[in-house]
């Protein structure tokens, strides 16, 4: 059973995908978005746009796809549990399929306490498994949480993601296959710089047989200075950055750092390429989109199907 | 202030600190007689509000005289002592009376010295200071 | 028991600021328990009004009392005879006491002392946290005795989320444990881990405060 999703049609087809991602703005210009998707055009299969990232109000997920879509996009709507109630969510997925978005990633979003509006209400009414059961049971048994029907079933490919380097570890694949379970069809990592960990989650995860029960694409992001490699490593929750790329990036002088950053990433991606199981990559280059037509080209996975 | 002699309200352990304070008599060592003593089993028997109450009925200043740490007779009294002192000292800061009247200080029941200087200290410090302002201001026209 | 802090003084002293006869009323139970509004405590703080009025050359008569509980009509009644020598009735109980009180005596003025939090535990002396939400479902049984609604910071029912921090701390506070991980931890060391393949159903909110300001009754108990 598919849906009209792009992204879906390149996985099923047996292709290496790409996908990427776009931060909408702080506000209420649609040029911002157009132009980073010009930055993209021809050198993904999928976009993502997130859902007020970092709990930082931003532009909708919703509405920045829509502006996506009328580029020629496929895009990949975000969704997450921290700012709608169960009733706002099945809402907004009726809202989305109804205007030609194919995909949904289900997530549980990054706690308000860390963005610009920390005295928010905290919804998290259901959260991202649950959330995912949602979808599915709209789309395939065309029925509401309440148990009542849905007239006109969303048809959307289901998505979520997953972090290989948050504790406890051992869990970590069991997650997933949770989510598998539940209905999502395709996982975006959590960005690997740690590729020996990588492999290990992967080994787990391929133990459990969720590889062959959903797509998984690895999280890419390439370093654009020292600062970012070092803030991650100390202040964003959930990444493991090895010292020895910060080491790699301070042994270079400023000017060659971002070229550097762009090297390491061509060699992740080179080798979760070999992983059994990946099937393609999500780049998530942060405000940095500019770089992602270098970086599928260097890896040799331009053109797109 | 010249004129200005504070009343000092000392909470003193009977094992160190008085024993100390009377060993500075028997010394004949002089220390100013600003300072009260008030004779406490150990200072561990300080409450928060004896010290509050002292500042409540007039006084400038209050500290208490415990063992040195580690050598307290109920062994660990003067380190609660402590604690409810610097409490007390965030509670003088909020109510506008200031929390450098209060202090504590350890001492051995041998250090007869150390307690007259102590004295003498806290009398100077709380001089420069002036009186607790909760005490009742005298009329406009002095 | 319900945990609370101290109102900040400067709000306190705000609250009483056109006042001079002040009843300070303490409660027995949880604000004693965690050491906020007891009678030391309305002792301490009748000790600090005092000391900061004096200072402003104001006048202030400050009676303290301490009820068994605030939230049982019948101690709130004890305070009747006097209640109205006083200007204002400054209550350190939880939220429960001080309605209480300001339901019984509708038309006196009863401020709050106190900023109630939460429903907690002691870890150790000086040292609460919260521990339940009064959603009004228990699951406890589903997660071990490690409650989801009220110790996740995102109340996941299928946790922990992707922040879950190594060492064991929730993304959002490094002294606040991700109890996803305890609960991982007693599934494995009570070799329970495929309980944590279960996908916990949504929760229905309706029992907790979501569904409105609740109400217990017991007919039987009724006089």
């Amino acid at each position: 059973m598919s849906t009209g999703s792009n992204l879906e049609k390149v996985l099923k087809s047996g292709a290496f995908a790409v996908a990427a991602e776009c931060g909408p703005p702080r506000g209420a210009d649609p040029e911002v978005i157009r132009k980073k998707g010009a930055f993209l055009k021809g050198y993904i299969d999928a976009v993502n746009i997130t859902d007020n990232q970092t709990s930082t109000v931003r532009m909708s997920s919703f509405s920045a796809s829509l502006i996506l879509k009328e580029m020629g996009f496929d895009p990949v709507m975000q969704m997450v549990c921290r700012d709608r109630n169960r009733i706002a969510i099945q809402s907004d997925i009726l809202g989305a399929a109804a205007l030609g978005i194919n995909n949904l990633l289900c997530l549980s979003g990054d706690h308000q306490s860390f963005g610009d509006h920390p005295s928010a209400k905290n919804v998290f009414d259901i959260d991202s498994i649950q959330l995912i059961q949602t979808v599915k049971m709209m789309r395939d048994e065309g029925k509401f949480i309440s148990g009542e029907e849905v007239k006109g079933k969303p048809n959307l490919f289901i998505g979520c993601a997953e972090n290989p380097f948050a504790d406890p570890f051992e869990i970590r694949a069991m997650r997933l296959a949770k989510k598998a379970a539940a209905g999502a069809q395709f996982v975006q990592t959590q960005c690997v710089f740690n590729v020996e960990k990588f492999e290990k989650w992967m080994e787990m995860v391929r133990d459990l047989g969720v590889h062959e029960k959903m797509y998984i694409l690895a999280g890419i992001t390439p370093y654009k200075s020292i600062g970012m490699a070092r803030y991650m490593k100390t202040s964003v929750p959930g990444m493991d950055v090895p010292d020895e790329h910060i080491e790699r990036l301070k042994s270079v002088s400023k000017e060659k750092v971002a070229e550097e950053g762009v090297k390491i990433c061509l060699e992740i991606i080179e080798r979760v390429r070999a992983i059994k199981g990946v099937v393609g990559i999500h780049i998530m280059a942060i405000e940095w989109e500019s770089i992602v037509a270098e970086i599928v080209t260097a890896a040799k996975l331009y053109p797109r199907p | 202030m010249d004129n200005f002699e504070p009343q000092i309200v000392a909470f003193c352990c009977e094992y160190c600190g008085y024993a100390a304070a009377d060993l500075a008599g028997s010394m004949r060592l002089s220390y100013p007689a600003n300072v009260k003593i008030v004779k406490i089993p150990c200072t561990g028997r300080v409450d928060i509000v004896f010290m509050m109450k002292a500042f409540e009925n007039g006084a400038d200043g209050v500290y208490l005289v415990g063992c040195l740490e580690g050598n307290c007779h109920f062994l660990t009294g003067n380190l609660k002592a402590r604690k409810r002192m610097e409490y007390v000292k965030k509670l003088l800061d909020e109510c506008g009376i200031g929390g450098e009247r209060v202090a504590m200080y350890n001492m051995s029941s041998a250090q007869g010295q150390r307690f007259a200087e102590v004295a003498r200290e806290m009398t100077e410090k709380i001089k420069a200071l002036g009186p607790n302002p909760a005490k009742q201001r005298t009329a406009v026209s002095g | 028991m319900i945990v609370a802090n101290r109102k900040p003084f400067e709000e306190i002293m705000e609250m009483l600021k056109s006042y001079t006869k002040i009843l300070l009323l303490g409660c027995k139970e949880c604000v004693t328990v965690c050491s906020v509004g007891g009678t030391k405590e309305v002792e301490v703080l009748a000790s600090e009004i005092r000391l900061a009025r004096a200072k402003e050359g104001l006048p202030v008569e400050i009676k303290e009392y301490t009820l068994e509980r605030q939230c049982d009509p019948e101690y709130a009644a004890e305070i009747k005879s006097f209640v109205n020598d006083y200007d204002v009735v400054m209550s350190m109980a939880c939220g429960c006491g001080v309605q209480t009180v300001a339901e019984m005596y509708h038309n006196k003025y009863v401020v709050p002392g106190v900023n109630t939090t939460f429903f907690g535990s002691s870890e150790e002396q000086g040292v609460w946290k919260e521990m339940c939400q009064g959603c009004g479902n228990c699951v406890l049984d589903k997660t071990l005795g490690l409650c989801p609604v009220a110790r996740c910071a995102k109340s996941l029912f299928n946790g922990p989320c992707g922040g879950s921090q190594p060492g064991g701390a929730c993304e959002i506070n490094k002294d606040i444990p991700c109890v996803w991980q305890l609960i991982v931890q007693k599934m494995k060391d009570m070799n329970m881990l495929d309980k944590y393949m279960e996908i916990q159903p949504m929760k229905n909110w309706s029992t907790s405060r979501d569904g409105g300001p609740r109400k217990r009754v017991r007919e039987d108990l009724k006089i």
